[in-house]
């Protein structure tokens, strides 16, 4: 009993010693932050390997969902007679809810992942301990542009996967299955608000990157640096990422959209 | 040139994400509907507003000029005060047109609906709607034909029983 109790005690005490570690780091990333603006250079070459290298998945899973959506929201609304509304369907749900939350999902997977096998393969191969050598703080020259670029794209990778689920929804609903194209979309523009649901979409991707991009580095700074350590580090990446992006996104859409 | 190559595609990726953006606000959402922002807006009192919302409709002939713009409660006349924002291009209607809540079909969004009148003077700015008709809430209707119903049984009854 009190062997159990005290793993339950040492488990705990370690995951808040864990949190306050990645919470002073997030100060200390946020705090190199404004030393980019001179060096913007770094940022575009983590917009590279975060934005434009998960564009492809991005375009091809949006493609896929708002297809999906399209044929099962029309299967379910033609049996009342409203397969009219499946314009709004898609844009709804994909706005609000899929748009950022599976591309958060697949940003994890995609980036996230390489950001922590990255800054951890620096730290096990102590480059980073090297530049701290030379005297070049490795949280602004390494992970500031990294947590900067994670956020940046994430919003943008969003907003191409909505768009493109959109198009998708499209194609599936007024191209196959003979939905009127006017009605898919004045349906689509009567009910989707720009600053209700658009809007509300961005922000939630916004706050998901940030927590994305600040899981991601800090996991691989924080890693074991042997070659088990960083693995798990990954792994630990993409876990938490789903379990925070999907928890927050609960209290987001309670926030947002629970009062109407 | 790497350098160059890499610099491109962060500007596609970018460019990418706010083309979505923009296609996401002006193609999928209303934005394009609310650019006609001036306009003037006249009130109307009702009875009963039934399931009426702002943003809604409000329409001639079918044809949407306008929305509502807000619907507060009147505890002088316990009447529902309703503002419509009407388009600045649609200011003909005659200052007896009259207002009514509609619904979309049986089971769609309600609606105001104007029927123009033959005053020569038109609604401006602050003008209130004197002619206006409730919403029909079904339930009251089914009630009343269940009611009609049944006295009517009722009498058929008495009618046969001797």
């Amino acid at each position: 009993m009190m062997d159990w109790l005290q793993r339950l005690g040492h488990s705990s005490l370690g995951v808040f010693e864990r949190l306050g570690r990645g919470n002073l780091f997030l100060l200390r990333v946020l705090a190199a932050v404004p030393s980019l603006v001179l060096r913007p250079r770094l940022v575009i070459a983590q917009l590279y390997s975060v934005g434009v290298l998960s564009m492809t998945l991005i375009l091809i899973s949006g493609l896929n969902v708002g297809m999906v959506l399209g044929l099962q929201g029309y299967n379910t609304l033609v049996d009342f007679g409203a397969e009219e509304s499946l314009g709004q369907v898609v844009a709804l749900s994909l706005v609000r809810e899929l748009g950022p939350v599976v591309a958060a999902l697949l940003f994890a997977g995609r980036a996230g992942s390489a950001l922590t096998a990255e800054i951890g393969l620096m730290k096990a191969t102590e480059q980073l301990s090297g530049m701290e050598m030379m005297a070049v703080d490795p949280v602004k020259r390494v992970i500031a542009p990294r947590f900067l670029a994670g956020i940046f794209s994430m919003p943008l990778l969003a907003a191409i996967f909505s768009a493109v689920g959109v198009l998708g929804g499209f194609f599936v609903g007024v191209g196959l299955l003979g939905v009127d194209s006017g009605a898919f979309w004045s349906q689509m523009q009567a009910k989707v608000d720009l600053q209700d649901d658009i809007l509300n979409g961005v922000i939630k991707s916004l706050v998901f990157g940030w927590v994305a991009a600040w899981i991601a580095v800090y996991e691989g700074y924080d890693a074991v640096p042997t070659t088990e350590g960083v693995s798990r580090a990954t792994t630990r990446t993409v876990v938490h990422t789903a379990f925070a992006v999907l928890g927050l996104d609960f209290i987001l859409t309670a926030l947002m959209f629970g009062n109407d | 040139m790497q350098k160059k190559n890499i610099e491109i595609w962060v500007g596609v990726f970018v460019a990418a994400g706010i083309a979505a953006l923009v296609m996401l606000a002006m193609k999928v959402s209303n934005l394009a509907a609310f650019t006609s922002r001036d306009g003037y807006d006249v009130i109307a009192h009702f009875e009963n507003i039934g399931g009426l919302k702002e943003r809604a409709a409000v329409t001639v002939a079918g044809v949407r000029i306008g929305r509502v713009k807000s619907i507060v409660f009147d505890d002088k006349t316990y009447e529902a005060v309703v503002t419509m924002h009407i388009d600045a291009a649609q200011n003909r209607l005659p200052l007896d047109t009259s207002a009514s809540i509609l619904t979309a079909g049986l089971l769609g969004e309600q609606y105001v609906s104007l029927e123009p009148g033959g005053d020569e003077k038109f609604l401006k700015q602050g003008d209130q709607i004197k002619l206006t008709q409730s919403a029909i809430i079904l339930e009251k209707m089914v009630g009343q034909f269940l009611f009609s119903k049944a006295a009517g049984e009722g009498k058929k009854d008495e009618g046969t029983a001797p």
